[in-house]
């Protein structure tokens, strides 16, 4: 789960992070007034989930109240790679002697978490990653174990900053894994940290990705979930128990198993079809779990067809068919629906869509099936 | 022979009295499974429903008094990971963790904690293990199985089931079928599993079945290369057409940074000398293929 920078900010605070003041603001009157009171400077910073906001024009700087208003009348209600801005965070411009990039990443292929560190701030770290792996210092943290002190400030002191300006981005490394420990995070990034003239820190940015599996032990962080941000059929799906991923083509794909859904969605690609969304109804399926799935996909614009692929294993081909009639006969889709079903008691399912008289024509394979949907799709 | 599970295998299942635990405690035991205990705390000595397998509070007592040397786990994900440790403490040999939905740090640290022990852990998250004819410990159909020749390592459950019904269906039967879950964190990986296919004399080809996300198909195809191998391998990768950053299901399948992509881990298994099926159709097939090599 994602959260917006105005809400890591406050979690950093309170785990004792030196943070610029900021205030959130929804319309340009409120971002005039917090930069007022802020009474410096300000940087207007919109917030939405997607990265890549200040190339997109989702970043204004604003000498004082007045600007703010102006900055903020700009950048409330743009659009930013589909997400709309519906709030902006006014922060104090803070005087930059030097930008550094710290990181805690979920490290899986050496099964424990990495601290990233970079002389590069305030540029993406990936780039940096790529084009000047130099420019990174890494440490592995063991689970068991935790970050230690002395890998903190080696990492700290790797940056080349004044030694005071070290030891306090060391403390902040400390504070920073603290909170991603505590909150069941797989991410959390300053970029950047600034070190002032004066040589005091502070962190400008703020970012936590949070473990959706470990969300049931952290319900203050769960109740931080912006709805607005994510795909609403998603939403949708999940309250239904059900895995969705929404993709933007025309034929709407529901299976049963995460690795066949996937396989379906290749197999349509590779007939050249679009596939609409990823839909998984999971390996024990009932009648009522087929006819959510049924109801959740119609909902998406611009179908032109369905495929239902399911493998029946304990899943079982009658619930679906059972289920696949119900929702058909109260849904009434105007699309066809093309249905590719074996395993457990597939003649019972069989048996089960003859009778409802609903014209509903199976394909013996996947590839016939996808084949077939790709066609009526059209492309 | 088979690897992790055979007719020796005297199963415990923690969780027995949950809904999921029981229903697949007497699947199991219908295929022929020895069954010999469950374990829910609080609950010992308890007698389940049309199922004639004693209950006990600990997984201890489950190995004290039936012998028990395999389990597997059906808890609520919040109470998994404590599972799989106690199952590690009284000594059990193989767990195999069906579970889905366990946070990821309560999974790094049962790896670590488990470090050094001479214990096997499969998934979690996963359908779990069958050797045809002998033992099935997991929640997959029996009935699409058969015995035979070829091993399977997947990361999937539905897609696994549809790839071993496809060889069934053309006469080529399994060894042992092994489901190590949809997970970033999992107890085996491929090359955990591979050794000891490659050391059963019974078993002459292997089926890989990945997914995007993570290195683990690399580093299978990194081991099949770095010797003359004895088993065949034939391989599936789901995924190719999935978008990066998005999380396809399973928690484990995502492309995150560029990395994970169904090209490159089809490229590198390729390169290993694995010939990698464009749909899952055509495995049987390539199997045929690989073991006249």
């Amino acid at each position: 789960m994602k959260i917006h920078e105005y809400q890591a900010r406050r979690l950093f605070e309170e785990a004792g992070i030196p943070v610029a003041r900021a205030e959130t603001a929804k319309t340009p009157a409120e971002a005039e007034a917090a930069a007022a009171r802020i009474g410096t400077a300000v940087a207007v910073k919109a917030q939405v989930h997607v990265g890549g906001r200040g190339k997109a024009g989702g970043v204004k700087l604003a000498g004082g109240p007045k600007e703010a208003a102006a900055a903020a009348e700009k950048i409330l209600g743009m659009t930013i790679k589909g997400s709309v801005v519906r709030q902006v965070l006014v922060m104090e411009k803070v005087n930059i002697a030097r930008e550094v990039y710290l990181g805690l990443v979920f490290d899986r292929d050496r099964r424990g978490h990495g601290l990233i560190v970079s002389a590069a701030g305030g540029v993406d770290i990936e780039e940096v990653a790529a084009k000047t792996p130099e420019k990174i210092h890494r440490e592995f943290i063991h689970p068991l174990a935790g970050l230690s002190g002395f890998q903190a400030r080696k990492a700290a002191f790797s940056l080349g900053i004044p030694k005071p300006a070290a030891l306090e981005t060391a403390k902040t490394l400390m504070a920073l894994y603290g909170l991603f420990q505590k909150t069941d995070a797989t991410l959390a990034e300053i970029n950047p940290y600034v070190i002032r003239p004066d040589g005091t820190t502070v962190a400008i940015d703020a970012k936590m990705n949070f473990d959706d599996n470990a969300l049931f032990r952290h319900r203050a962080i769960e109740s931080l979930r912006d709805m607005q941000e994510e795909e609403p059929l998603e939403i949708e799906a999940k309250s239904a128990d059900l895995a969705y991923v929404h993709l933007g083509g025309d034929i709407g794909i529901i299976g049963n198993g995460a690795g066949l859904v996937m396989t379906t969605l290749d197999v349509v690609t590779a007939c050249g079809g679009k596939p609409a969304n990823f839909l998984d109804i999971g390996g024990s399926s009932s009648p009522e779990k087929v006819r959510r799935a049924l109801e959740i996909v119609l909902k998406e614009k611009g179908l032109k067809v369905i495929f239902l692929n399911v493998f029946g294993g304990i899943t079982r081909c009658d619930d679906v068919a059972t289920g696949l009639v119900q929702a058909i006969r109260s849904l009434a889709p105007k699309i066809p629906i093309v249905i590719r079903m074996t395993g457990t008691n597939v003649e019972l399912g069989m048996n089960i869509l003859k009778e409802s008289g609903l014209n509903l024509k199976t394909h013996p394979t996947m590839q016939a099936a996808a084949a077939e949907a790709a066609r009526l799709s059209g492309t | 022979m088979s690897i992790l599970v055979d007719t020796h295998t005297r199963l415990v299942v923690q969780g027995i009295t949950g809904r999921d635990g029981s229903f697949h405690a007497k699947q199991m035991k219908e295929y022929g499974t020895q069954v010999v205990a469950g374990v829910t705390p609080g609950k010992g000595g308890a007698r389940l429903d049309g199922l004639d397998v004693p209950v006990f509070d600990t997984v201890a007592e489950a190995v004290e008094k039936m012998k028990a040397n395999t389990s597997v786990i059906y808890v609520p994900a919040a109470a998994a990971a404590d599972a799989v440790l106690e199952a590690a403490d009284a000594g059990i040999g193989t767990v195999i963790c069906i579970t889905e939905g366990i946070p990821v740090n309560d999974m790094l640290r049962v790896h670590h904690s488990l470090a050094g022990r001479p214990m096997v852990l499969v998934g979690p998250n996963c359908p779990g293990v069958i050797s045809p004819g002998k033992s099935k410990v997991g929640i997959m159909p029996g009935f699409i199985h058969k015995p035979g020749r070829v091993g399977l390592i997947s990361r999937s459950g539905t897609l696994t089931y549809e790839i071993v019904f496809a060889l069934t269906s053309a006469g080529i039967g399994q060894s042992t079928c092994v489901g190590i879950g949809g997970d970033p964190i999992i107890g085996s990986r491929f090359t955990d599993l591979l050794p000891r296919f490659e050391s059963d004399p019974e078993t002459d080809a292997v089926v890989l079945v990945g997914e995007i996300g993570g290195s683990d198909e690399e580093q299978a195809a990194a081991w099949y290369a770095e010797r003359k191998r004895r088993i065949r391998m034939v391989a599936f990768i789901a995924g190719k057409s999935a978008p990066p950053g998005k999380r396809m299901g399973h928690a484990g399948a995502i492309i995150s940074g560029g990395k994970g992509t169904a090209r490159d881990k089809i490229e590198t298994l390729q390169r290993a000398g694995i010939a990698v099926a464009p749909d899952p159709a055509d495995i049987p097939g390539l199997v045929r293929a690989a073991l006249k090599d």
